[in-house]
């Protein structure tokens, strides 16, 4: 469908406007609005974040990847267990997995030491986790589909050509 | 002191320099500049193509390739316009790679132009039709184009310019800096012309691919009886943003290209050989990237015309290229005025219209190959700008 284009354009740039978006897709702004409510109701837009690169910002943050083995529930299989770790604010993602381990969860925190306490003494002893592996992460060379690092920063070298 | 004026060419000498060079001057020393001024796209070249072109360094392949280009190469620019616009060429002797789409242009003009013969230029359009053809010696005759027939070449215009010094017709669309289209139908009325006039035809189509239109591109050897007269010549800049890899191509008919690789051999030896490289690979799995990269242009081109509209600069729906070309004559400033204005009081950066030709006067010419972050800034600075006017 279409609309879907919506989609794309707001997970790359949130800022748009029904306006300019109705525009884009050759649209009334009633019928995009009317989406973007529809898809807001339905939960497959969830939200309008920015992009930070916290390692520019004055208050950098540490983030780490920890790998989680469990024991999945009877009944509920690794939803219980997940919808516990998800519940906490350090919490950034959660991705059930397949191969060599089970959830994968993303932490930040202030500094390095914050994000082991937390592992330490939060997911590790959750029952059921039989057992964790946490990797730091040392730096963001591209996330959400963004380039972050400074090398390859984008730099708009055209217009030196006279002729195009 | 030696009086180089006196001793170096004199026809080169004479040539007006690009009319868009003083803006690019005054953009570049201003600081928080937005420029909707260049004309190559901000899509980096897909890294599939850069990876192709980085791996034949990877393996050494530095060196001259066979003057007309990699066969490779050739046949799969043949399959391309195949499989895009329905017209068969022989890789072997009817497709000749090039230094982008300018060098083919210039080899064209001076393989088929004699002294003192005429060359039809519409216009407004690309700033280099005009200089090359005086440079082999011919004399450029200005058709002048408007926003009343659209920015296209009807057959009435052709004919009243035809003399019999008249040798050779330069159609330049889609069109820089109008964005103007021309249909099969309208094309088809042009090669009635140029059939019954006996004339010969470079069609420059390298904005090809950047076609909005629901009927798309028609290359004009795709009607009948314009093959043998046509020389098209289109390229990779556009299309697949490689416009750093200088890469493009000229088709015909083989006894003219054979003629333009003669030139080549002798100015360029072969096209460069990493760029040819990572052409194949551009022209074999490029072609999804082309219509994504169509797709964000369309958008951006709706937004910035309606844009326009809006503020009440009239622009007329451009359905190619990536530039929109308003009319500022509701400001009573001549282009250059608009222009110079402009980026002096809003650092906005845009390219006055007679740069194109005397009548893209009362007109600019904006490029959508921004973000639409971008555009939508600037969008907002033109119209404050016209709002203290």
């Amino acid at each position: 469908m279409a609309m879907e284009q919506i989609l794309e354009l707001l997970q790359r740039e949130a800022q748009l406007t029904p306006k300019q978006l109705a525009v884009m897709l050759n649209e009334t702004e009633d019928n995009v609005a009317k989406a973007m409510e529809q898809y807001e109701r339905e939960g497959v837009i969830l939200g309008y974040q920015a992009l930070v690169n916290w390692e520019r910002a004055q208050t950098p943050k540490a983030s780490a990847l920890i790998e989680l083995r469990v024991t999945p529930k009877k009944d509920t299989g690794f939803d219980e267990i997940a919808g516990r770790i998800m519940n906490f604010p350090e919490v950034e993602s959660v991705y059930l997995m397949s191969g060599g381990y089970d959830l994968a969860v993303t932490v930040t925190g202030r500094t390095m030491q914050d994000v082991a306490m937390f592992v330490q003494k939060r997911l590790a002893t959750i029952d059921g986790v039989l057992s964790t592996a946490t990797h730091f992460v040392l730096t963001k060379y591209k996330d959400g589909g963004v380039i972050f690092q400074n090398e390859y920063e984008e730099i708009d070298e055209r217009g030196s050509n006279l002729c195009d | 002191m030696i009086e180089y004026d006196k001793l170096v060419n004199s026809t080169v000498r004479q040539i007006k320099p690009s009319g868009i060079r003083r803006f690019f001057d005054i953009a570049h020393e201003m600081e928080d500049v937005i420029s909707l001024s260049v004309g190559e796209p901000d899509f980096h070249t897909p890294w599939h193509i850069r990876e192709a072109g980085i791996e034949s360094l990877e393996k050494g392949r530095t060196r001259y390739t066979p003057n007309r280009g990699f066969i490779q190469l050739r046949q799969e620019v043949a399959r391309f316009f195949s499989r895009h616009y329905g017209v068969e060429y022989h890789p072997e002797n009817q497709v000749l790679v090039t230094v982008g789409g300018s060098e083919a242009i210039d080899l064209c003009v001076r393989s088929l132009v004699n002294p003192g013969e005429q060359v039809l230029i519409p216009q407004p359009s690309f700033v280099c039709y005009v200089p090359i053809v005086q440079m082999a010696g011919g004399q450029p005759v200005i058709i002048e184009t408007g926003p009343e027939n659209g920015f296209k070449l009807t057959a009435a215009q052709l004919e009243a310019k035809i003399t019999e010094k008249t040798k050779l017709l330069i159609l330049p669309f889609p069109n820089n800096p109008t964005g103007a289209v021309m249909s099969r139908q309208e094309l088809g009325e042009i090669a009635q012309v140029v059939k019954r006039r006996n004339l010969l035809v470079l069609s420059d189509e390298i904005y090809a691919a950047l076609t909005y239109s629901q009927a798309g591109h028609t290359a004009f050897s795709a009607l009948p009886g314009m093959a043998e007269r046509t020389v098209v010549v289109n390229g990779f800049s556009k299309a697949h943003s490689m416009t750093g890899w200088r890469l493009g191509y000229a088709l015909g008919p083989k006894e003219i290209i054979s003629l333009m690789t003669k030139l080549h051999q002798f100015a360029i030896m072969s096209a460069p050989t990493t760029s040819q490289y990572a052409a194949i690979e551009a022209l074999k799995n490029g072609d999804e990237d082309i219509a994504y990269m169509r797709g964000q242009y369309d958008m951006r081109r709706r937004l910035i015309v309606d844009g326009l509209n809006q503020m009440g600069l009239r622009c007329f729906q451009p359905e190619g290229a990536f530039y929109a070309f308003p009319s500022i004559k509701s400001t009573g400033l001549t282009s250059e005025e608009f222009c110079e204005k402009l980026i002096y009081s809003k650092r906005v950066a845009v390219v006055p219209g007679d740069a194109f030709g005397a009548c893209g006067q009362g007109f600019v010419r904006i490029s959508y190959c921004y973000s639409t972050k971008h555009i939508t800034e600037a969008l907002e600075r033109i119209q404050r700008f016209l709002q203290e006017l």
